[in-house]
């Protein structure tokens, strides 16, 4: 198990690789130079000015050489300035990873209350009305874009509260928590639905199988048939999905943070992306793959937890 | 008298009534946007400030947004351009995608090894995530949005294909194509390639989805195609969240619009997911 | 002695979209204490459903018992309310599976499984459960019970699996046991093993056991009662002597020479150790839309009109040995 850990580990460290030297190229395919679009930009014309910013940035130097020196900052902590705010990188990103964090964390709580208990009804109600309806349900909400699900709730809200929710970092009580949670119903929705559908499919298969069978023969009740036995067993795969998800989250996350105006990392990359502040989606990228990846790890060490049968390697 | 087609298509409409719903809903799109120009009512590109903002009704059976452009004609051009770049995405990217995992799946060895490992790189990022960074780096067009949304689509394909195929090899009609003396290649152009068309069939359509939503999210965010054509995500971001308030017939309709074509696409998805490839049943 | 378990007209149904599928036609038996009766026939000829229905866990719908009793020491468990089935199952009559790797719930260890049926029908605490978990293991013949409790299934092999299966059937004394195919998916040397476990755990704890199988050796091993079954109907019914030295209907006929051991040993007439051996034509007709007459009739070489036109009742063709067939 531990040389396992310590595998996967490794093949983390080669993935992130494989990520900045992506990432890093990727940036510089950009059609013109970026000192000349931030050279453009700024209305400067002397070519002195021009030059000594390409050297500030490291731009003259070659692609390796930039390579280096950004890989160099990001293993000491030191991630650069940004271009646009002149300030130190880390010091833009940090504050704004607790924001995104909880309304990620409070998305996945939402998808996963909302999911599971939803798909285990609908199994066990195979072809009833129930299950028409929320199998219909799941499927629209794999379908509604989160922006706009996130719109109709604003809608909603003025429609009630004639207020547009607007996010406020000293919120309390009641307001906090809409604020939170209102956000959180439109990222999850997605999520919600992809978990509900899956713990149904799951769920169907393993009533069938021959120890629910055996579980009846021995005289327990359809309740502890369904959840000591069936629920157990059918939640193996959803807990794989629950990772992918919680990492694929970023895209609701940074449409839904555009929405509701927050001020989390999710909105702050396409930022960076409309004002060409390279050193900082460069950063913010490296950090969202590593979040992933560290996600899935998480999962799968999870997944080792509760099924045996990885647990003592068969 | 009935022809062996009807009675076909009476047979799969009874059997999967809701995929027949869906395959009509993205035909009533698929038409619309191919008919834009004689559909549309007004055009999509006139601006009338007289009109501006008009509510729903008369001659803006959607309404006007802020330059008086009718949002019913914008949104009947505006499936142009959604399902231009969705289409097109699918099939760049489940083309490539198939592609590679054919290749790989079939050559094996280092060049696998290396397919799997960039595979698992570019997981590493969320689908949007990916896009926006595409975008950013190749700027803002309608092939360039099309290939940002094609690439990540890759991998996932890719890998599926390729299980398959790994599978496939191991049949006895590959044993029996080897023994004849047909070269690799053909056998994986003629025996493999066919087999692997309907998991592909299945994962493209299920894509189709995804790629109509990730067009929308990143023309919401303003990077996707650019104007003056309409788009259903551009529409929608045109400083939404003021008219959530002020014009909400501006958010509805084009949000509609994406819902239920992802809706339609979901339907047929999931019924032919059931009609050609049993094992992901439900 | 009054028999334990009594089967009388049993018949089972499924609704299906094509139509109604007759599974278990009025089959009746009984089996008495500490005796084991066996059921054979080919796949599909009804006998597992016929397992599954004296337990009630044919699923319903599409399945629906319509008619019979099944009376386990004079109750008759197709009139017991839900409820009073579920208590029923596990302590009057318990059942064991063909599959051994897949009857048992990878998730949880052996141990657990076997307890949760005696806190279930005994009231045992958890400790109490666990130790007679620990027992029954031990009982089962399973080395190291202790430990063999902490594990799970996937640690086992498939003998010590069905072991543990039965040590769970029986870990409340039921009066009945119900052995699905047991050793159908064991190896040869285990089957013999495992077959000898359940025919002394019958004769230590009094269990009337119904032994479904495909496998006429082990019927000649183990069985003191035959009952041959085909397309969902009871064709013949003898003491395992009788019916192995004088079978009345072709279709058992068939069945035994088309097995080498049981063909020679018993000499069977017709048969000759050296001869080839025969195998009956065709299969099991689809229960959906039998024939009028004998289902096995078009499979028979010794049918003729009368067969194909009128069903064949069940008669005593010898003492104790009852047959439906026009020829026999």
């Amino acid at each position: 198990m531990l040389s396992y850990i310590i595998r996967r580990l490794l093949l983390m460290v080669v993935t992130l690789f494989g990520v900045s030297i992506a990432i890093f190229l990727l940036l510089r395919i950009v059609p013109g130079n970026i000192a000349d679009i931030l050279f453009d930009s700024a209305g400067l014309i002397d070519p002195a000015e021009k030059k000594k910013i390409v050297a500030d940035l490291g731009l003259d130097l070659p692609l390796p050489m930039q390579y280096a020196q950004w890989i160099g900052g990001l293993l000491r902590g030191d991630l650069g300035f940004s271009y646009v705010s002149e300030k130190p990188v880390i010091d833009e990103i940090l504050p704004r990873i607790p924001i995104t964090a909880r309304l990620a964390g409070f998305a996945m709580l939402f998808s996963i209350t909302m999911g599971v208990p939803l798909g285990v009804i609908s199994a066990v109600r195979q072809n009833s009305g129930t299950d028409y309806g929320l199998r219909i349900l799941s499927l629209s909400g794999l379908s509604l874009p989160s922006f706009w699900l996130g719109l109709l709730i604003l809608m909603a809200f003025v429609h009630y509260s004639g207020t547009i929710p607007i996010y406020d970092r000293n919120a309390s009580g009641w307001n906090w928590w809409m604020l939170q949670l209102i956000p959180a119903a439109a990222v999850g929705f997605r999520s919600a639905a992809l978990i509900m559908r899956l713990t149904r499919s799951s769920m169907l298969e393993v009533l069938r199988q021959d120890y629910v069978r055996t579980a009846r023969s021995k005289g327990l009740s359809d309740g502890a048939v369904t959840y000591d036995h069936a629920l157990r067993n059918a939640v193996l795969p959803v807990i794989t999905v629950i990772g992918v998800e919680a990492a694929f989250l970023m895209g609701g996350l940074i449409v839904t943070e555009t929405v509701f105006n927050i001020p989390g990392v999710a909105r702050f990359l396409v930022e960076a992306i409309r004002w060409r502040d390279y050193p900082m989606v460069q950063n913010l990228v490296m950090f969202i793959a590593f979040v992933v990846v560290t996600v899935n790890l998480l999962v799968d060490l999870a997944y080792m937890l509760v099924d045996p049968r990885i647990r003592y390697g068969s | 008298m009935k022809t062996g087609f009807w009675n076909d298509v009476a047979y799969l409409a009874r059997r999967y009534p809701l995929g027949v719903a869906g395959a009509i809903i993205m035909t009533v799109f698929v038409l619309a946007a191919i008919f834009a120009g004689t559909v549309a009512p007004l055009d999509p590109f006139t601006t009338n400030p007289k009109a501006s903002l008009a509510k729903p009704g008369g001659t803006y059976l959607m309404g006007a947004d802020m330059m008086g452009r009718d949002v019913f004609s914008r949104m009947i051009h505006g499936a142009r351009i959604s399902l231009a770049v969705s289409i097109g995405a699918t099939f760049l990217g489940s083309g490539l995608g198939a592609a590679l995992g054919l290749a790989s799946g079939y050559i094996g060895g280092m060049f696998d090894l290396l397919v799997q490992r960039v595979a698992e790189i570019m997981q590493s990022l969320p689908l949007l995530v990916m896009a926006l960074v595409i975008t950013a780096s190749l700027g803002p067009s309608l092939p360039n949005t099309i290939i940002a949304i094609a690439i990540p689509l890759i991998p996932n394909v890719a890998r599926v294909i390729r299980s398959n195929v790994l599978s496939l090899r191991e049949m006895p009609f590959v044993e029996a194509a080897k023994a004849t003396g047909m070269s690799e290649f053909r056998i994986a152009v003629v025996h493999v390639l066919p087999n692997t068309l309907a998991p592909l069939i299945v994962l493209a359509t299920a894509q189709l989805g995804s790629t109509i939503l990730t067009e929308a999210s990143l023309s919401f965010l303003g990077l996707g195609v650019p104007e003056p054509w309409p788009s259903w995500g551009r529409m929608l971001s045109e400083s939404a969240a003021e008219y959530v308030r002020t014009a909400p017939w501006l958010v509805i309709f084009p949000g509609l619009a994406i819902s239920l074509i992802v809706f339609g696409t979901n339907l047929l998805g999931d019924a032919l997911r059931d009609a050609l490839d049993p094992r992901q049943r439900d | 002695m009054a028999p334990v378990l009594e089967v009388s007209n049993l018949s089972t149904v499924f609704h299906t979209r094509r139509g109604l599928v007759r599974a278990v036609q009025n089959v009746s038996f009984s089996v008495n204490a500490g005796e084991t009766l066996a059921i054979v026939g080919e796949s599909g000829c009804g006998k597992t459903i016929t397992a599954l229905s004296l337990l009630r866990l044919i699923p319903m719908p599409p399945g629906e018992i319509v008619s019979g009793s099944v009376k386990v020491d004079g109750t008759d468990l197709l009139k017991l309310s839900d409820a009073e089935m579920r208590r029923a199952r596990g302590k009057q009559i318990a059942m064991i599976f063909q599959e051994p790797m897949t009857a048992l719930n990878p998730l949880l260890t052996i141990g657990r499984q076997i307890a949760e049926m005696v806190t279930l029908h005994d009231g045992l605490g958890r400790k109490a459960a666990r130790d007679r978990a620990v027992e029954m293991l031990n009982h089962v013949k399973i080395p190291e019970p202790e430990r063999r409790a902490r594990e799970y299934p996937h640690q086992m092999s498939g003998g010590m699996r069905q072991r543990a299966m039965i040590a769970m059937a029986l870990a409340c004394k039921p009066k009945v046991l119900v052995a699905d195919e047991p050793t159908t998916a064991l190896d040869v040397t285990i089957q013999a093993q495992i077959l000898d476990l359940i025919g002394d755990l019958r004769r230590e704890f009094g269990t009337a056991v119904v032994l479904i199988t495909h496998d006429l050796g082990v019927v000649a091993e183990t069985a003191n009662r035959v009952v041959v079954m085909y397309a969902g109907r009871k064709v013949e019914e003898a003491p395992v002597g009788e019916v192995f030295a004088n079978p009345k209907h072709p279709y058992m006929t068939g069945l035994m020479s088309s097995i080498p051991r049981v063909a020679s040993a018993r000499g069977l007439t017709g048969v000759d150790a050296t001869a080839r051996l025969t195998e009956i034509p065709g299969i099991v007709p689809p229960l959906i839309n039998l024939p009028p007459g004998c289902a096995f009739s078009p499979r028979c070489t010794r049918s003729e009109a009368q067969c194909t036109t009128t069903l064949p009742e069940l008669e005593l063709k010898a003492p104790d040995h009852l047959a439906a067939c026009w020829r026999a």
